[in-house]
């Protein structure tokens, strides 16, 4: 009968309109930003630098190897080694950065620095509410902005930080074992120097 | 002779004028179209509501519209650069002379300026009805006849003219 | 008029002659001389805050009641300003026709170099004067017609009619090929919607015998010792009427889904493309006004006006009565809006010249036969026969030959 799809369709809104008040889950809308959808476990906004311990510069991981400087497609990494070292945490002395510099607003998320940094000294952030009313400098982030905790980073990735943690252990026990195997060889080298002259 | 009249009337032949001597076409049609509405005004002051509204409703609304839509769908409205009065002006103004005479004489002739008013109609859409119902039943059906005529005519050219095209 | 008279009639029968008494008391402070032009200074005054008022809301609940439809929540963030107070900062978005309302006030006006000025600029204002004349027979309530005209319903259409001339004015004179491309569609379809409108109102008409607007609505109101009362739609022509003059008041406003002239997906703004700022509002407030005066004239002529549906809930004023089934009617035409999709030209055309016409001139016929047939049980069946039949055969014969087959062009020669 000709009307009938009419009043179906009138049946239907109005069980929508209906059902919207009384059940909330209908509405997908997200209303930001009193409301945000968390961010999946991949997403990746900006880089910031990783560090481990309390100390946000002397934990820093980063040695100031510029290869991310040299990789980055737009070029919105400045850094500048420092003069002398400190330990990382296998103990070797090595460079950090005086100046690490990102330049966000021209930084396009492409997460190359990521892939190719070797100490896993840098990482991508999820969070892009970055807006400043600074336009000229206020979207350059130095290091001590882009300083982030080891801890954040798990909180982020978790996997990601699971699977780099179990190699860093890994690294550190191998490096500690070397170190007791070469301490161990130079007692024995020095026990037979000593020994040597006893007999001769 | 009172100050409505005069500016009601006023109103009427300013468009009216404004009509004729206008450039555009579009502008012109326009000021007809308030010569109507004044027209209508006049009907209203001396209490004829349903023909006041019924020229507001039919000439307004209908053939305004359709002087409009004739003007769109035959030239663009543009000013064609002619002269606003032709070449043999002094024929037409005879004729408009010669209307006015014959006009001037019927309404001097006629009951307004001769005192001798007829008693007075009731205007009310019920006595309209009830006349067009008995005394003027004939006209009513052979205009009724007449625009269904016309109706029929205009729908069976539109056709044709579909199938030329074809 | 003094105190005891004053307070008698405001409180009885309940608070119905509550404006009239009013506007009694306010225009009897002037003197004598002016007063008649104090007493439609304040009708004017009234209506157009009403009105306006009405039109701010509307546009704010629609948004709101098209979202819920939508499932999705509608503007809730503009609530009224200084008003942060607490959980009510918000206002839930009710406050959004005042942030609308200023923003195409200060929006700049821009007029295009070859458009023609004086044209351009009178057509919002012929829009909204003759719709606002329209409101002025509208009975509003018991003794509340701001003007008691013999023929009301023929005024009403009569200044219908020059509406058309408006957004006729509007597409020419923008000097744009769409925007007079959806002037002519909408003077289409205005002109072929006006028929049936006028047909279907013309039916009341018939049986009460009176074109005064007024009239007909007291011919509805209850008989004393009857329940339910005359209500027009509570007949079979009558409930055919409404449909059909709803249907047409659908169209003449140009309102989703007859919304091609001004389909916000299809030809932009049709006619109304060229205007900004408080042009547009003018336009926009013109077509809901349009809106609220064809809901008025239905109210009036089927839904018995501002009488009450039975006679025991007579103590709610009268034009309470009217408002309310105003703010039904409303809903009723968002609702449509939230469910329909937009009907094509051509099938709106087919629409009124060979559904409605029809129907609307078999209505005819079924009143007179209503009329003479007494209207007992007997005429109930007739006439629901005599309508419904038409319908069913129309609905099965003229939509269904239609095969979707593969698509031919026609070029132009």
């Amino acid at each position: 009968m000709l009307g009938e799809g009419i009043i179906k369709g009138m049946a239907v809104t109005a069980k929508n309109f209906v059902g919207s008040y009384r059940d909330p889950e209908r509405l997908t809308t997200v209303e930001y930003p009193e409301q945000r959808i968390p961010a999946k476990e991949n997403a990746r906004q900006f880089p910031f630098l990783v560090f481990d311990g309390d100390n946000p510069m002397a934990g820093l991981r980063c040695v100031a190897c510029q290869i991310c400087e040299k990789e980055c497609p737009p070029q919105c990494i400045y850094i500048e080694k420092s003069k002398d070292k400190k330990p990382d945490h296998t103990g070797k002395p090595q460079f950090y950065p005086a100046i690490f510099d990102i330049d966000v607003s021209v930084c396009m998320s492409c997460q190359i620095c990521v892939e190719v940094c070797p100490f896993e000294a840098i990482k991508m952030d999820t969070e892009f509410e970055l807006s400043t009313e600074d336009r000229f400098g206020g979207l350059l982030l130095h290091r001590e902005q882009l300083a982030k905790s080891v801890l954040h980073h798990r909180k982020i990735h978790p996997t990601e930080e699971a699977e780099i943690e179990a190699r860093r252990v890994e690294e550190r026990r191998k490096a500690e074992e070397k170190a007791k195997a070469d301490a161990e060889a130079k007692a024995k080298a020095a026990a037979k120097k000593e020994a040597v002259p006893v007999q001769g | 002779m009172d100050a409505i009249f005069a500016i009601i009337a006023a109103l009427t032949v300013v468009s009216a004028a404004g009509a004729m001597f206008l450039r555009n076409l579009v502008h012109c049609a326009l000021c007809l179209a308030v010569t109507f509405g004044g027209l209508a005004l006049l009907y209203l002051k001396l209490g004829a509501q349903f023909v006041g509204f019924a020229q507001v409703l039919v000439y307004v609304g209908a053939v305004a519209i359709l002087i409009l839509f004739a003007i769109l769908l035959t030239r663009s409205g543009q000013d064609d650069g002619h002269n606003l009065l032709s070449n043999k002006w002094w024929l037409g103004a005879g004729v408009a002379g010669a209307v006015f005479v014959t006009l001037a004489m019927c309404v001097q002739g006629s009951f307004v300026t001769g005192n001798r008013i007829p008693a007075a109609a009731d205007p009310s859409v019920k006595a309209i009805g009830t006349a067009l119902m008995s005394n003027y039943v004939l006209p009513l059906e052979v205009i009724a006849l007449l625009l269904t005529a016309a109706l029929i005519g205009a729908v069976i050219i539109a056709q044709k003219e579909k199938e030329t095209g074809k | 008029m003094d105190s005891t008279t004053f307070f008698a009639n405001l409180a009885a029968p309940g608070f119905d002659q509550l404006f009239v008494t009013l506007k009694a008391l306010l225009v009897s402070a002037f003197p004598e001389v002016i007063q008649p032009l104090v007493s439609i200074v304040l009708s004017i005054s009234a209506i157009i805050a009403v009105f306006g008022l009405l039109f701010a809301i509307t546009t704010v609940v629609e948004r709101k009641g098209l979202g819920r439809i939508q499932n999705r929540p509608g503007p809730n963030r503009v609530g009224l300003p200084w008003f942060h107070v607490g959980p009510l900062s918000h206002l839930n978005g009710f406050g959004q026709w005042l942030a609308d309302g200023i923003k195409t006030l200060i929006k700049e006006d821009i007029v295009p170099r070859s458009a023609d000025k004086v044209i351009h600029f009178l057509a919002p204002l012929s829009l909204v004067v003759p719709v606002l004349l329209a409101f002025s027979v509208l009975p509003f309530g018991r003794n509340m017609t701001p003007i008691e005209l013999d023929a009301g319903l023929l005024f009403f259409f009569a200044v219908g009619a020059g509406t058309e001339l408006s957004v006729f004015m509007a597409g020419w004179s923008s000097r744009n090929k769409y925007s007079l491309l959806g002037a002519m569609r909408a003077l289409a379809q205005m002109l072929s919607y006006e028929i049936p409108l006028i047909l279907s109102a013309l039916t009341a008409v018939m049986l009460v015998g009176t074109l005064s607007l007024n009239d007909i609505v007291v011919a509805q109101e209850a008989k004393p010792g009857q329940w339910l009362a005359n209500w027009h739609v509570f007949t079979p022509w009558g409930f055919a009427g409404f449909i059909l003059f709803l249907i047409a008041a659908t169209a003449e406003s140009n309102r989703s889904p007859f919304d091609i002239p001004e389909g916000e997906s299809e030809i932009i703004a049709g006619y109304y493309i060229e205007y900004s700022g408080f042009k547009f509002a003018i336009f926009f407030l013109g077509e809901y006004f349009g809106l609220f005066a064809m809901s008025g004239l239905a109210i009036t002529l089927f839904l018995g006006g501002w009488t009450a549906p039975i006679a025991f809930l007579s103590f709610i004023p009268s034009w309470m009565w009217f408002f309310g089934k105003l703010f039904a009617l409303i809903a009723l035409f968002i609702w449509l809006r939230g469910t329909l999709p937009r009907v094509r030209m051509d099938q709106l055309m087919n629409f009124a010249w060979k559904f409605m016409l029809p129907l609307a001139l078999i209505n005819l016929v079924n009143v007179a036969v209503w009329h003479y047939t007494g209207g007992g049980m007997v005429s109930w069946v007739v006439c629901t026969l005599i309508i419904g039949i038409p319908y069913l055969l129309l609905g099965r014969t003229l939509f269904a030959g239609q095969k979707l087959g593969p698509r031919t062009y026609r070029y132009a020669s």
